[in-house]
């Protein structure tokens, strides 16, 4: 078993080479932080990218910033905020959730996972922010795609491509992502005792209103006990955050509580708290229990997604809470996976895709850990990975079985 | 026609006319296929009009299953297609080929759902970017992405090209609007990507396909996003006397955190033009004026306006004027937006350019500019979405005078490799069509050409979508399968290993 930590692209190349001529798969990875996620490998060897790490162009003013793959997500993080600039997208930390320490991942992992938080309603996730790439194939050939500037539509946009690939394309070395000054101050508005659908239409009034709602998510009581140190208590809690210039986060705050006075008591949580309480939900700790109990992530149409866990719940004991006006929901099953229910209801509910995202590595082996796709798109997704990686050496079977 | 150089047309297919016409006609009845040559002129050309042709026949099909069956004849009898929507490509994308059928998606024009709760319009293709608005205004929701040819392009046109706008710096560009599509590969394959939900389930193919120029699939349903209108919206109107000037302001706005609506700059042959035109009350006596635009709730724009009056003048600005109505806002859009046609009034003919730059580029592409303008005898003016870096010079000329056309195609492409010189690209929200194309390789060597077109192998193993577009040369799908593996021990003796 060998582990390759190369410390420049060529090197990188190298070791794809070696791995194609002596057909031998390999693992992708930066850290490791992330191996708890996605279909668990049998590679007997692996390219780690933790040392091909730094930052090779940051320009605050041009809202640009690239580094190389193995660079870490925290260190990238601190650097923007010295600026006053974030990733828009949020990206969560999986580290609490899979019993890992926080704060680990490099930008590889974070764009190979399409990475992104409860912001993702307004600001999108890391493929809407993805401007360009450098990448060596599955053929062990280097090539570019995208470039350094906001505004590009030059050739087909493979640096979106690589999002959400999992390392099963190509490896990426260095990415260039557009980054956007942080908000200056946020405030959360928290809607109490709300029942689930009730919380459903409030979160529907507040993100289709002028309010330009950041996030909104529903806590259930046993859930909202379990964010900022208990600080919400054990009432059930829907919560839509304001972000912006600290007059404009007052203004439509008074304008969110006018409009939905009738809902419900209401509180505030303001600043640094806010802050928090959004990281904690965004990284998902309320079902960061240290276990290994099962835990989806399901995307699907907002308003649909309340009915499909209420049905889930006539079947199976299931902890649930919602991000996204409830178009992310997170599942911590009490007991069996329960895929064929889950998906059987989404399917009912409108569409969407679940993901597997915590259980034992058996359990990852067996279940589909990502949405099966229909036929004929299963069939063009593997055209497209033959394409990228003709001998199937990279993180062979990651996404799906023979993939 | 230039110098373009298209596919050579195969002579097999242009014998089988009469044959794949009847095999049309057998697949979308009545009027839906168009062969007679008078009628079909309109098609010859899309909105870059220096390039025409007609094509081998054009259909017009009404429903999915038309689509994936006219689809799945040509690439069992190897007949190329060329997918359109309304036609406004300024890059040549729907031009027509002599041998390749014109397949048009205008029939695709009905609403399908508009979802308030779920905030997602789905519509057909070819359904206009501004009906789009229309159809959900009255709720007080609009669509973002807003193209200058908005209230005539189609939005499946604007999937293809990723189409941009002046809002997009802040509200995104089409791949961040966009939730899901229904398409149809070229085997008649007919596929679901995203929906109302948010990103995917596997592989980004919905962003692959975004600005895919219609050489990836046919796309026939469309899931945007809508949003709720901002409050309010008032512009500052900016005048400078250097772009250097100019451009430190716009960083500096950026600088302070604050992304504008929207922030425009023009040059004083563009601003020359469009005050000649229009009468928007721009000052003559400046290189540079900028137009920043804010929109929101009334108190943050209130707010930002003071801020960016602030930096404005710390910049040096000679004039610095703040909407006071509505009214007055429009009238410091009217110019910029009027500047084509203003253009279009003092000089016959104009070819607009579409390149990207890193922002503090701009006095050197400028200034490279004007000595390319000395060289070739051309006059050109600049108008410039300045939050993003996004340059639209146009270029003016006489295409009475012979090889002025060339000479500005020429011009043209000069200023392209010089904004991919300074780190910039191609094309910003253009797209590359048949206009950029043989300029390609300014940007990419082989390799990365090459795993484009693989991509392309993946969709369309025969290179039937829309053939002599983006790229210089295709290479046949089987050729570029194979692979040169240094048969290796393990060489590198360098890489650490446990």
């Amino acid at each position: 078993m060998s582990i390759f930590q190369p410390k420049s692209e060529d090197e990188i190349v190298e070791a794809v080479q070696w791995a194609l001529g002596a057909n031998a798969p390999v693992e992708v990875v930066g850290q490791g932080s992330k191996r708890g996620l996605g279909r668990p490998l049998q590679t007997e060897h692996t390219i780690a990218l933790s040392d091909y790490a730094g930052v090779t162009l940051y320009e605050p003013h041009e809202l640009v910033l690239s580094a190389k793959a193995g660079t870490p997500v925290a260190e990238l993080e601190a650097l923007l905020a010295a600026s006053r600039q974030a990733f828009q997208f949020e990206p969560m930390d999986y580290g609490p959730l899979l019993g890992q320490p926080a704060g680990q991942g490099t930008l590889g992992g974070l764009l190979a996972t399409n990475l992104c938080g409860p912001r993702r309603l307004k600001a999108g996730s890391a493929r809407d922010h993805v401007l360009g790439v450098r990448v060596v194939s599955g053929r062990g050939e280097l090539f570019k795609s995208g470039g350094r500037v906001v505004k590009n539509v030059t050739g087909y946009d493979l640096s979106k491509g690589m999002a959400n690939s999992w390392g099963t394309l190509g490896i990426a070395t260095e990415i260039t992502f557009k980054v956007l000054p942080a908000p200056e101050t946020e405030s959360t508005l928290v809607i109490r005792g709300l029942a689930d659908d009730e919380a459903a239409r409030a979160m529907a009034i507040a993100t289709g209103s002028s309010g330009e709602v950041a996030s909104a998510a529903h806590l259930p009581g046993n859930v909202a006990a379990r964010v900022i140190d208990g600080a919400l208590g054990g009432e059930a809690s829907t919560l839509l955050r304001l972000e912006g210039f600290a007059p404009s986060v007052a203004d439509r705050m008074t304008m969110l509580k006018n409009l939905l006075a009738s809902a419900g008591e209401m509180a505030d949580v303001s600043g640094d708290q806010s802050r928090r309480l959004w990281q904690e939900i965004r990284d998902v700790i309320p079902f960061a229990d240290g276990t290994e109990q099962l835990v989806w992530r399901v995307s699907m149409v907002p308003m649909e997604a309340c009915k499909l866990v209420a049905s889930l719940r006539m079947g199976a004991a299931v902890d649930a809470y919602y991000d996204w006006q409830g178009g992310l929901v997170w599942l911590r099953m009490e007991g069996e996976p329960e895929a064929d229910a889950v998906r059987a209801l989404l399917r009912k509910y409108g569409g969407g895709h679940a993901t597997l995202v915590r259980g034992p590595a058996s359990v990852r082996a067996a279940v589909p850990v990502f949405e099966p796709q229909a036929a004929p798109l299963a069939a063009l997704s593997k055209r497209l990975k033959q394409q990228f990686d003709p001998s199937g050496i990279l993180n062979p079977g990651r996404m799906v079985a023979g993939v | 026609m230039t110098g373009l150089t298209m596919p050579k047309s195969d002579e097999a297919t242009l014998g089988r006319r009469a044959e794949i016409v009847t095999a049309l006609r057998a697949i979308v009845p009545g009027e839906g296929v168009v062969d007679v040559t008078n009628e079909m002129r309109a098609f010859e050309s899309d909105a870059l009009t220096a390039y025409r042709q007609l094509p081998l026949v054009v259909v017009l099909p009404q429903t999915v299953a038309q689509v994936s069956r006219v689809l799945k004849y040509c690439h069992e009898n190897n007949v190329k297609v060329v997918p359109r929507g309304s036609g406004t490509s300024l890059s040549g994308g729907a031009l027509p080929l002599e041998d390749a059928v014109l397949l048009v998606m205008s029939r695709f024009n009905r609403i399908l759902e508009i979802d308030f709760p779920n905030r997602v319009a789905v519509v057909q293709p070819g359904v206009t970017n501004l009906g789009i608005t229309k159809a959900v205004e009255h709720e007080g929701f609009y669509y973002a992405p807003d193209p200058s040819s908005q209230i005539a392009c189609s939005i499946g046109g604007n999937v293809a090209e990723n189409s941009g706008g002046v809002h997009c710096l802040k509200y995104g560009l089409t791949a961040n609007n966009v939730l899901g599509i229904e398409m149809v590969l070229i085997n008649g394959d007919i596929i679901r990507l995203g929906g109302k939900h948010l990103d995917s389930d596997g592989y980004d193919l919905l962003g692959l396909m975004t600005g895919s120029e219609g050489l990836l699939g046919v796309v026939t349903e469309v899931t945007v996003r809508i949003l709720q209108k901002p409050t309010t919206a008032r512009a500052l109107m900016v005048g400078f006397p250097t772009s250097e000037e100019a451009g430190q302001c716009v960083a500096d706005v950026i600088a302070a955190g604050i992304i504008p609506g929207g922030m425009e700059m023009m040059d004083r042959p563009a601003i020359h033009a469009a005050e000649d035109f229009v009468h928007a009350g721009y000052p003559l006596d400046v290189e540079a004026l900028l137009i920043v635009e804010l929109d929101g709730p009334v108190v943050e724009v209130d707010h930002l306006i003071a801020m960016v009056e602030a930096i404005a003048r710390k910049n040096g600005a000679t004039t610095c004027v703040v909407s006071q109505s509505e009214e007055e806002r429009m009238i410091f859009w009217a110019g910029r937006k009027a500047a084509f046609p203003a253009v279009g009034r003092i000089s016959p003919d104009y070819l607009c350019m579409d390149g990207t730059i890193p922002r503090k580029e701009l006095p050197k592409v400028l200034a490279g500019m004007r000595e390319l303008s000395e060289k070739y005898g051309l006059r050109v003016a600049n108008v410039f979405h300045a939050g993003d870096g996004n340059l639209h010079p146009l270029i003016l000329y006489d295409a009475n005078i012979p090889e002025q056309l060339h000479k500005a195609e020429s011009f043209g492409a000069d200023i392209l490799r010089l904004c991919v010189k300074v780190g910039g690209v191609l094309t910003g929200e253009h797209g590359v069509g048949v206009e950029k194309r043989d300029l390609m390789p300014e940007m990419f060597n082989d390799t990365d050409l090459n795993q484009q077109i693989r991509v392309k192998c993946a969709f369309d193993d025969k290179h039937l979508l829309n053939p002599g577009k983006v790229f210089p040369q295709l290479h046949r799908c089987a050729e570029l399968g194979r692979m040169h593996v240094h048969q290796g021990k393990m060489p590198f003796p360098d890489i650490p290993r446990f």
